[in-house]
Formats: structure tokens, C-alpha cells, sequence
């Protein structure tokens, strides 16, 4: 069996990526929104683990719920893109500097 | 689980809450433009008829649970509660008036707060990890949506943008944090979690690496520094109203979920969390108080004032007794009173085309409205904490938990900070009662934001009065 | 009974006058307002007057109830709370039936005054605040009361508050104050240290515990705690009731309308520092250093500050010097430990003292807001009332046999003629001066107004004179047409006020002063009697002691003084100008009142003057104008740029913050651990 600390390691990796991938890109809001759903699934990844290995169904139960808020989320996410695209013709994250100081 | 219909009792305010909202959503498909005033009166109607449902089976000096423990009712949950309807039914009041002013008089805006509503209730009364992480994404994916309310406005837009994408990291943080703790204590139940690290069997790093993450995820629903980046830019760039929404009853549902995932579940790590959120006061004091100076806006100014205010609140909690979670409680409270006026003050100067939100917009007023110009002039120093206003009292409260825990140093920092603060609060005052006017100041509120307004405002000087019996319901919710 | 509904009706009825008067003024017009106003502190000073009987006749016992806990504060508990036993009583019914008169003089003194029902609410606060001073039974509501009278005091005072003079008189009362109010607050946190409570009863009863405890503020340098903490109260006493060097705002405070004058600078306000001391007495009685000082303190001002009200030209102001004096004879009575003296002085000084203010408004407004003296004279023929009860009031205030100021005043003497603590003597020989000063100075007042030559009407009176007081200027010109007595809302109060006056020494002083009246209320060290010598003189009744009276020095000596005035004014006015040059030094040395405010001038108010300018330099236009315009060197002033900076608009800045921070936090704890 693979030992928990592969998956833990596995999940902070992709948590990880995600994180970087929120603050590094400079260009398309679109992969914000990806980071933001890869960053939930490395969460799932715990959870799941976490769950498998204390054979506690918790946590799985838990991972249901994570993936319908995520469908919520990106929901909201697009909308306010659609709203953003509208208002400003740009979806380019440099440029979304108005507000500041 | 369900054992009989009765052990859902306890659930019932947030059942009806959920029932009137589905009511308000479908009536306002049918209702047409001229009466949307229904849905308004609607919208305040729920509020009071919960809050009467909470008060029915008001549980200071118990402790309910249903659906197995994960939604639990009690004393501190139902206050917080309650003045999250009151200063939400407050927000509607105004809100009004600037919906109308700005065409924007819908019934999202209603369905939205009151979806948001539900979500603080139910993040107040979380006793499971995942009830806390259900209400929390309930609230925020309301307020992301609040923000955008204004489809026309690109400042709005970006706003909401930065909101969302924001939050979700935080709300990201937040759940890698309880996965860990899933794993080191094998619950998601918040009692079944503290009694798990009570044993002390986990490994201690692991365990105040989960803490770390779960402290930044409520430290980024309080907008404390440095997780407060989106605090001036929402504020500042979302419809006025909504502004006065976020920056009122939110507050009051952090404070409950920090009580539920600080104070209770991880009560044995008091020592590391207590740590982590003086950091997060002592910069939060500091960045709000210096950052709030250099405004000219009012509202990115009281964006930045509700930063240095979370540093007070933080500064309850991390006393890390129940004289310490009483004071935050009070502090949250008095401030969501207090922060309601301030923006109300906003609204009820502006109208259609005019948006009262610079500083220099309430030049001279009090030579045109004295009457306005007096109550925000209470809001105002009550904000600074200025003696006998009950701002001074509840910074009071908290500086004595603080000091009584230890925490010397933090409270005189707090207390330089404020003296700091009081500077911007008395600009606003100066340009208020010194200066020339360079405008007409028209009012064009109608009678009941007026009367609210008048209410709200004496309130910074009538709370003074009962301080005594607020301090001691909210110490009496913790025994 | 005296229940605690029938204490808070009598406090609170003013406030809701108050509260009507002046937020719903505009609704409820002016007859509204005065009716409201009157209204309820009738209703105060009738319970006042009953509880009075209750406790005064029927022995009722005292009260101390507590009515409301404010709030909780670790061990400091803040409370609202009553204490109602004689002294508490006296004082009720003093400032409630003072405050009645005035009220209904003021709707004779205000009616052209456009501010009319701001200045009702004003008086009603007032009467509210004074109430609860008194009542209290703990330091933080006296505290509380003790500032909210000083408030009221100086938005009365710069009432006015389009005159320049008046503006300067407001800041100066209140900047003195705050010296005051310091000591005060001082006192009160040493109370707060050494006793742990605010509460009367507690900490008189643990008061004791105080002997022979010692504070070194420095070094080897000890102060008892008794000393020091009656010393800081009374310096909060000095700041209130114009005690020398503190003194400078009372006359200035003329600048207020006159029944302002009567209410709270001469009858009420001004002796709440009297009347705290009074009621610290447990706590003054252990301390024989702070009661000599209280001693030389009070007979200073008693006896120098008569002196400034023989030169003074403005009626208002021989009356508030004469007031300074006379509060400077209370203290002495407190320094020689007759508390019950200076109680019994204050209570028939407010009656006298508010009759000859309001009796001295009225002559104003029968002069049309003309205040100078030198152009007043011959006064009695027009208006009689007013003439009448004017000389009653001076006869009482020069402590004429019979009348109230002769058993109050010689109650003094005699306690401090007994009191063999240091400073005894000098205050004894400083009052007997002030007697004859006293006499003097209220009997020329007297003449200069209402006998002699009428020196109005003539049109050679600019307002080029050296005298440029203000005046009670309502903005109407000076008629030519002869003065005319007042109306009833005037003359009434003088002849209501004059009644006791008169009477009220001649039936109280055997109880207030000899009897067991004041019970518990005022404390005496063990074996100490300070009225002891003048029992012995009272036992055959007041009738027999104002007989008795006519062959002590004090009555010849006010006598005397009253005689060199009349002398002097009715029939040989030269001779006062022929004096004025012979003693042109010590003239000038009187009119410039010794220089006080010449020196505050120079050395406060200048030196603050450049400490300002320092702190605008280096804060205003470094800190403040650098961190709004262009960044200067300021530490503040970077750092909110540096936090503006940091607030970029990016939002890949923001959530590398947020990464940022809870690196440094997880850093800081795999370091930590």
C-alpha cells in the first residue's frame, strides 16, 4: 500500500502550484480561476487520504461537499469575468490596477 | 442521524430564514419595478421574525445541538446573531435609499444579503468543520456576487475580481489547514477535535502548522493585516451599499467562527494561535491606523479604520479567556453599530449622481445640516474612542482582557495606535465644523433613513448608558 | 420615606426640562420652554424641600442607595447612587430653590434674547448636573457632576458668544480648571490606589487605614498619603470655588448673563469645592498639614480679594470679588475644621449672594446693559424694590446683627479664633480686616447706585472709558429716558430671595451649628470642637446672640467700614478721588489685581503660546502637512506611504502577502520550536 506521506506530499505539491499559480501569472484571469480549482482538488487529495487511512468516511463526505462549492465557486467566478470583461474590455490581470493606495 | 423532527428545533430561525428567502426569490420574479418596496419590507420582515424565532428558544446559559452536533445553538452564537439581523435590517434601511438613488434597486441585493445571512448564522453555529466551511463559502460567494451587484461599474468589477480570487485562496488556506487537522485528530467534530489535541498525542508542529492555516483563513474574513489587501479595494470599489453590508455583519460572523475554531476547537493550542494573532493585531493596529491617515477617500479611510478596529477584536481573542472573548464580542458588536452610522452618513449625503464618499465632501457641514454633522460627529469619536462615547468603553474592555493575559506590550501598542487614530477621526470632524463649505449639501433621505440614521448615531451615546448590562450579556454568554 | 424614586424625580425632573427646552425648543416656543423648565425644578425643589423636612424635623435616617451599575471594571465599579443624609439635604434644597428663583428671573432678564430657550435648557442642565454632584455617593459621580456643572458653567459663560471677551473669559475658565480638575482626579486615583474603592461609605470607613502611610515619589522623599491626597482634592476645590492662585476665571466669568452670574458663580457652582470638602471631612480631619494650608489659602483670598472690589467700577464685578472673598471665609471655616460653619456660610451666602447679583441685573437692565458704577447713582427713587432689597443683601453680607451673614460670619471668626493650628492667627487677623473691607466695599456699592447725584441720562458716557468690561449688551442702544423698576419676574425672585436673607441665620443656626444636625455627615477628629467658644455665647438664643453681637469687634468693625463708605460716598464723594491719587501705588496695584493675570499672561499663556508654535513646527508641518503633501522625512509619514505603496492594485501583490505572511508566521514557528 502507498504509505499517507506520498499522498500528503502529492497534495501539498499541487496546493503548492496552485498557490504559485495565483501570484505568478500576470496575464489571464481564466488561470486564476484554474488555480483556484486545482487548490481545492490538492484539498480533496488530503481529505481523501486523511479519510482512506483513518477509515473514516468524514472526510470523503467532506470532499463531496468541497467539489460542490467549488462548482458554486466557479460559477461566481465566471460571472463576475463576464461582468469584469463587460465593464473594462480586459481580462488581463496587470491591468486591473484602478484601485490601490 | 435524524432521530425526530424535534431535535431539529434549534434550527428553526435558519429554517425560516431559508424558507423566506426562497419566498423573496420567486416574489421577485413577479413583482414588477414600481412595488419593489415589497421586497424590501419583506427582507426586514424576515430579519425581525427570525430574530424573534432565535429570542423564542434564546440559549444564553445553554447549549443546543442538532443534526448531530454539527450545527450547535448557544449563548454566544445567539447574540451574535441577533445583532446580525439588527445591524443587517439597518443596512437594508439605507441601502434603500442608495439602490434607488443608483437604479440599482433590485431584489439580488436583497436575496443576496439575506443568502449571506444565512451563511453567517450558520458559521456562527458550526460545530463541525464542515458546517463552518459551508456557512463561510455561503457568505463569501453572497458577498463576490454583492459586489459585482453594480454590472455597469468597472471599479466594481475589479473589485469583486480581487474579492473573489482572494477569498478563495484564503477559503483554500483555511481548508488545508482542517484537512491537517482531520488527519492528526481523525474528526471533523469541533468538541471531538479539542478533546483529540487535549490528549496531546499529536505531533506539535503538525499540529500548529494546521493552526497556522486556519488562523489566516479567519485573519482574511477579518481583513487583519497582512491578509487585509482586499479590504480597501472592496470597500472602496463596491456599490456604497453593499460596502455598508460588508463592513457591518460580516465582522460580527468572524467573530464566531474565530470563537468556534479558536476558542473551541483549538482551545488546547491557545498558546501558538494566541501568538500568531498578537502578530496579526500588532500589524493590523499599525498598517490600519498609519494607512488610514493618508486617505482622502472616506470610505478606503474607514476600509483602512476597520483594519485597526480588527486589531482590537484581535486583541480580545487572543487574551484567550472568557473576560477576553466577552470584550471581542462587544467590541464586534459596538463597531458594527458603529460602522453602520458611519456609512449611512455616506448614503443619506448622497444621491442620484453624487457620491458623498470624499472626505472633503463634508466641508462645512455643519453650517448646512448641524443636526447630521452632530451625529457624525458622535460616529466619528466614538470610532476614535473618545470617553463617554461607547467606543471608548469597548476599546477599554479589550485592552483590560489584553493586559490581564499578558499581553502588556500589544495593549500599549494598541494605545499609541489609537491616539494615532484619533487623528483621522478628528480631520473628518475639523472639515466637518471648520471649514467653508464649497457645496450645497442637499438631503434627499427619505423620513426612515433619517430616523435610523438619528437612531444609530444617538446609540454611540445611549450604549454608553447600558454598557454595564451589554458587557454583562455578552460575559454571561460565555458561562 | 425617601425612596429612590423620589431621589431620581428630583434629580431627573431639570434634565427633562432641560431636554424639552433645548432639543424641542423650537416646537415648544419660549413660553413652552420657560413653562417646562420651571416646571421641573419646581418640582425638585419642593421634594428637595421635603426631604429636607424629612431628614431635618422627623429624623429620618440617612439614605445611601445605589440606583444603577454603569459598568464593571475588574475591581473599579462604576455606579449611579445617592447619599442623602443633612448635608446632602442642605445643599438639595439650596441649589434647587436658588436655581427656581433664577429660572424665574431669567424670563424677565432673557426676554429679548434670541437664545432665550437655549439658555432655559442651560440653567435646567445645570441644575440637573449640580443635583447629581451633590446626591452622589461616589467619587466618580461627583467626579462626573463636578465636570458636567464646569461644562454647563462654560457654555454659560460664552453664552454670548459673538463678543471676543467673552470667548477669552469662557477659555480662561476653563483652562484654569483643567489645573484643577487635575488635582482633583489625581486625588480621587489616590483614593482609588490606597482605599481600592470609589464608593463614600467604603473608603470613610477605611479612611483611618491612611495614618502613617507614606509615598516617596522620588528618592528618599516622603509624603503622607492623607496630606497628599486631601492636597490634590483640593486643588480640584481651589479650581472650582476660586481659591487664590486659581481665582482668575471668576471675574471674568461676568461675562455670562447675569442670572448666570447669581446661579452658578456665586450661589451654587462655585461652592461645590466647599461642599466637597464638606463631605470629605473623614478624610481632611487626618490630615492637620492640608487643613493649614486649606486655612492660609482661604484667608488669603478672603482678605485680598476684598480689597480688588473696593476699585472696581463694574457692578457685576464688586459683587463677583465680593463673592471671591466670601468663598475664601467658607474655606477658612473648612481649614479650621468648622465644616459645619462653612456649610451654614454657604447656604446663607447663596441666598444673600444670588439676591445681590440678581438685584444687580436688575439695576442693568433698568440701566439698559449700562454696568459702570460711575454712571449709575440715585437709583432708589425709580426702582424701590430693587433699592430695598439690595440694602437687605448688603446688610447680610456685611454681617449685620440679625440678619443670616452675621451668624454664618461670626460662626467663622469664632471657629477661627478657637483653631490653634499654624496659620490660625493670620487667618484670624485676615478676617477680621476682611470685615471691614467687606462692609466697605458692599456699602459703596450700595451708595455709587442708589444714593448720591444721578449721573446717567447725560450724554458725555462713550465707551471710550478706561473700562471696557463687557457690558450686558443686547445690542439696544443707550436711551436717554429714565430707569423704571423691573417687572414681577424680576422684583419677585429679590423679594423671595430676600425673605431668607433676612431670617433664615436667625432660626437655623442654633441646629445647624450646635445641634447634632449634621449626624455622621461631617466627621470630626476625636475631641476637637471647633464651635465650641461661640456655644457658650448662643446659648441664651439668636436673639440674645445678635444682641450680644454689638459689642464684639467683628459688628464694630463692619460698622466702621460701612461708615468710612458712607462717609465717603453719601457726603464727601472728592474725598474719594483725593484717595485714589494719595495711594496711586496701592490703586494701581488693586486695579490691576495684583497682577495674576499678567502673569498667567506672560508665563502660561505665552509660554504655551511658543510651545504650540514648537509642536506646530515640528508636528503640524512635518508630520501632518508632509504626510498629506509631499513626503517628508517624517518616520510616520514613510511608513504610510510605504503601506500605500504596498496597497499596489496588483493582485498578484495582494495574495503574495497573503503568502508572505503566512510564511513569516509558519517561519516563525519552526524557529520558535
Amino acid at each position: 500500500m502507498i504509505p499517507l506521506s506520498y499522498w500528503l506530499v502529492l497534495g501539498a505539491l499541487l496546493f503548492c502550484i496552485s498557490v504559485a499559480g495565483i501570484f505568478i501569472n500576470r496575464k489571464n484571469v481564466i488561470v486564476l480561476l484554474m488555480a483556484i480549482e486545482l487548490m481545492l482538488l490538492s484539498v480533496n487529495m488530503n481529505f481523501i487520504a486523511f479519510s482512506r487511512y483513518l477509515d473514516d468516511m468524514a472526510g470523503q463526505v467532506f470532499v463531496f461537499f468541497i467539489l460542490t462549492v467549488a462548482a458554486a465557486e466557479a460559477a461566481i467566478g465566471l460571472a463576475i469575468l463576464v461582468v469584469l470583461f463587460r465593464a473594462r474590455s480586459t481580462i488581463n490581470v496587470a491591468e486591473l490596477d484602478t484601485l490601490r493606495g | 442521524m435524524i432521530e425526530n423532527w424535534s431535535s431539529l428545533i434549534p434550527l428553526l430561525p435558519e429554517v425560516f430564514l431559508l424558507g423566506m428567502i426562497c419566498v423573496i426569490l420567486i416574489a421577485g420574479l413577479y413583482i414588477d419595478e414600481k412595488r419593489r418596496g415589497i421586497i424590501h419590507f419583506l427582507a426586514i420582515l424576515t430579519l425581525a421574525l427570525t430574530a424573534v424565532l432565535t429570542l423564542r428558544h434564546f440559549a444564553v446559559g445553554q447549549r443546543y445541538t442538532a443534526l448531530g452536533g454539527m450545527f450547535v445553538r448557544d449563548g454566544v452564537g445567539d447574540i451574535l446573531k441577533l445583532f446580525v439581523y439588527l445591524s443587517t435590517a439597518i443596512v437594508f434601511v439605507y441601502a434603500k435609499h442608495w439602490l434607488r438613488a443608483n437604479k440599482l434597486f433590485s431584489p439580488e441585493f436583497y436575496v443576496l444579503a439575506l443568502f449571506a445571512v444565512l451563511g453567517m448564522c450558520i458559521l456562527i453555529s458550526g460545530g463541525n468543520l464542515l458546517t463552518i466551511y459551508l456557512g463561510l463559502e455561503l457568505m463569501a460567494l453572497s458577498s463576490y456576487a454583492m459586489v459585482a451587484l453594480n454590472r455597469d461599474s468597472p471599479v466594481a468589477a475589479e473589485s469583486a475580481m480581487k474579492y473573489f480570487v482572494l477569498g478563495a485562496l484564503a477559503s483554500g488556506l483555511l481548508l488545508y489547514g482542517m484537512s491537517i487537522l482531520y488527519g492528526l485528530t481523525g474528526s471533523l467534530d469541533i468538541t471531538l477535535i479539542a478533546k483529540a489535541l487535549e490528549s496531546g498525542r499529536q505531533p506539535e508542529v503538525a499540529v500548529a502548522f494546521a493552526v497556522v492555516f486556519v488562523v489566516v483563513g479567519i485573519g482574511f474574513k477579518f481583513g487583519a493585516v497582512p491578509f487585509h489587501m482586499w479590504v480597501p479595494d472592496v470597500y472602496h470599489g463596491a456599490p456604497t451599499a453593499v460596502t455598508l453590508f460588508l463592513a457591518s455583519a460580516p465582522k460580527l460572523a468572524a467573530v464566531g467562527m474565530a470563537f468556534r475554531l479558536l476558542a473551541e476547537g483549538l482551545e488546547p493550542m491557545v498558546k501558538d494561535w494566541a501568538q500568531m494573532l498578537g502578530f496579526l493585531a500588532m500589524m493590523s493596529l499599525v498598517v490600519g491606523n498609519l494607512a488610514a491617515i493618508a486617505q482622502t477617500n472616506l470610505k478606503r479611510m474607514l476600509a483602512y479604520s476597520t483594519i485597526s478596529h480588527v486589531g482590537f477584536i484581535l486583541l480580545g481573542i487572543l487574551a484567550g479567556s472568557e473576560q477576553g472573548y466577552a470584550a471581542a464580542m462587544f467590541y464586534a458588536i459596538t463597531y458594527a453599530l458603529m460602522t453602520t452610522a458611519a456609512f449611512g452618513m455616506i448614503i443619506a449625503l448622497s444621491h442620484s449622481g453624487f457620491e458623498a464618499e470624499r472626505i472633503e465632501d463634508f466641508k462645512g457641514l455643519n453650517q448646512r445640516q448641524p443636526w447630521l454633522a452632530f451625529l457624525m460627529l458622535l460616529v466619528m469619536a466614538s470610532l476614535g474612542g473618545f470617553p463617554p462615547l461607547v467606543g471608548f468603553f469597548s476599546k477599554l474592555y479589550v485592552l483590560q482582557a489584553a493586559i490581564n493575559a499578558g499581553w502588556l506590550w500589544l495593549a500599549i501598542v494598541a494605545v499609541v495606535m489609537a491616539v494615532v487614530g484619533a487623528y483621522y477621526y478628528l480631520r473628518v470632524i475639523k472639515v466637518m465644523y471648520f471649514d467653508e463649505p464649497d457645496r450645497e449639501h442637499q438631503i434627499q433621505a427619505p423620513g426612515d433613513v433619517r430616523v435610523v440614521l438619528a437612531a444609530n448615531g444617538l446609540l454611540q451615546l445611549f450604549l454608553t448608558l447600558f454598557v454595564g448590562s451589554l458587557t454583562a450579556l455578552c460575559v454571561a454568554a460565555w458561562q | 420615606m425617601i425612596t429612590e424614586s423620589l431621589l431620581l424625580t428630583i434629580a431627573l425632573a431639570p434634565l427633562v426640562g432641560a431636554i424639552i427646552a433645548g432639543l424641542f425648543g423650537r416646537q415648544v416656543g419660549r413660553a413652552g420652554a420657560h413653562t417646562v423648565t420651571i416646571l421641573g425644578v419646581a418640582v425638585s425643589t419642593a421634594l428637595s424641600l421635603y426631604v429636607l423636612k424629612l431628614i431635618a424635623l422627623d429624623g429620618h435616617p440617612d439614605v445611601n442607595l445605589s440606583v444603577y451599575t454603569w459598568f464593571e471594571i475588574g475591581s473599579i465599579k462604576a455606579e449611579v447612587g445617592f447619599l442623602v443624609d443633612p448635608l446632602t439635604a442642605v445643599m438639595m434644597s439650596v441649589v434647587t430653590s436658588v436655581s427656581l428663583m433664577v429660572h424665574i428671573y431669567t424670563i424677565g432678564y432673557m426676554h429679548e434674547d434670541p437664545g432665550y430657550q437655549r439658555f432655559f435648557a442651560y440653567i435646567s442642565l445645570f441644575t440637573f448636573s449640580m443635583l447629581m454632584l451633590v446626591m452622589s455617593n461616589n467619587f466618580m459621580q461627583l467626579f462626573f457632576g463636578w465636570e458636567a456643572v464646569g461644562l454647563v458653567s462654560y457654555l454659560l459663560i460664552g453664552f454670548w458668544y459673538k463678543r471676543p471677551t467673552a470667548i477669552f473669559a469662557n477659555l480662561k475658565a476653563f483652562l484654569v480648571n483643567r489645573v484643577g480638575d487635575f488635582g482633583f482626579l489625581l486625588g480621587i486615583g489616590l483614593v482609588l490606589a490606597y482605599l481600592g474603592s470609589l464608593d463614600y461609605a467604603t473608603v470613610f470607613q477605611k479612611a483611618p487605614e491612611l495614618v502613617g502611610q507614606t509615598f516617596n515619589p522620588w528618592g528618599t522623599v516622603e509624603w503622607a498619603v492623607p496630606t497628599l491626597i486631601c492636597l490634590l482634592l483640593f486643588v480640584g476645590a481651589m479650581g472650582k470655588s476660586a481659591q487664590v492662585p486659581l481665582h482668575v476665571w471668576l471675574p471674568d466669568s461676568m461675562e455670562g448673563p447675569t442670572p448666570i452670574s447669581a446661579l452658578i458663580h456665586a450661589a451654587t457652582m462655585v461652592t461645590a469645592g466647599i461642599f466637597m470638602v464638606a463631605r470629605m471631612s473623614p478624610l481632611y480631619e487626618l490630615s492637620e498639614v492640608a487643613l493649614s494650608t486649606i486655612l492660609v489659602i482661604g484667608s488669603i483670598t478672603a482678605l485680598f480679594m476684598g480689597f480688588i472690589g473696593i476699585v472696581q467700577n463694574d457692578i457685576k464685578r464688586v459683587v463677583a470679588y465680593s463673592t471671591l472673598s466670601q468663598l475664601g471665609y467658607m474655606t477658612v471655616a473648612l481649614g479650621a475644621s468648622a465644616y459645619s460653619a462653612a456649610i451654614f456660610h454657604l447656604m446663607t451666602h447663596a441666598f444673600f449672594k444670588a439676591l445681590l447679583f440678581l438685584g444687580a441685573g436688575s439695576v442693568i437692565i433698568a440701566m439698559h446693559h449700562e454696568q459702570d458704577l460711575r454712571r449709575m447713582g440715585g437709583l432708589r427713587k425709580y426702582m424701590p424694590i430693587t433699592f430695598a432689597t439690595a440694602w437687605i443683601g448688603t446688610l447680610a453680607l456685611m454681617g449685620f446683627p440679625g440678619t443670616s451673614g452675621f451668624y454664618s460670619k461670626d460662626a467663622i471668626l469664632y471657629a477661627v479664633g478657637a483653631a490653634d493650628r499654624p496659620g490660625a492667627t493670620f487667618a484670624y487677623v485676615c478676617l477680621m480686616i476682611g470685615v471691614a473691607v467687606t462692609a466697605f466695599y458692599s456699602f459703596r456699592m450700595l451708595y455709587l447706585a442708589f444714593h448720591g447725584q444721578e449721573r446717567f441720562g447725560h450724554d458725555d458716557h462713550g465707551h471710550g472709558h478706561d473700562d471696557h468690561h463687557g457690558h450686558d449688551d443686547h445690542g439696544h442702544g443707550h436711551g436717554d429716558h429714565k430707569p423704571h423698576e423691573t417687572p414681577w419676574v424680576v422684583t419677585l425672585p429679590l423679594i423671595l430671595l430676600a425673605i431668607p436673607s433676612l431670617a433664615i441665620g436667625y432660626f437655623t443656626a442654633g441646629p445647624l451649628l450646635f445641634g447634632d444636625f449634621f449626624g455622621s455627615a461631617i466627621h470630626l477628629a476625636e475631641g476637637r470642637e471647633p464651635l465650641a467658644a461661640m456655644a457658650e455665647h448662643f446659648g441664651h438664643g439668636p436673639l440674645a446672640f445678635a444682641l450680644h453681637g454689638f459689642v464684639t469687634a467683628p459688628v464694630w468693625l463692619a460698622l466702621a467700614g460701612a461708615g468710612l463708605a458712607t462717609y465717603i460716598y453719601l457726603f464727601n464723594p472728592a474725598l474719594a478721588d483725593k484717595a485714589k491719587s494719595a495711594l496711586a501705588p496701592i490703586h494701581r496695584l488693586l486695579e490691576r489685581k495684583y497682577g495674576f493675570d499678567e502673569l498667567y499672561q506672560a508665563v502660561f499663556a505665552k509660554g504655551s503660546v511658543l510651545l504650540g508654535r514648537v509642536f506646530w513646527r515640528a508636528g503640524d508641518q512635518t508630520v501632518i502637512d508632509g504626510l498629506m503633501v509631499n513626503g517628508s522625512a517624517a518616520l510616520v509619514d514613510r511608513f504610510a506611504h510605504a503601506v500605500r505603496r504596498l496597497q499596489s492594485g496588483f493582485l498578484y501583490h495582494y495574495a503574495f502577502m497573503m503568502i508572505l505572511g503566512l510564511i513569516v508566521i509558519v517561519g516563525a514557528f519552526a524557529l520558535l520550536k
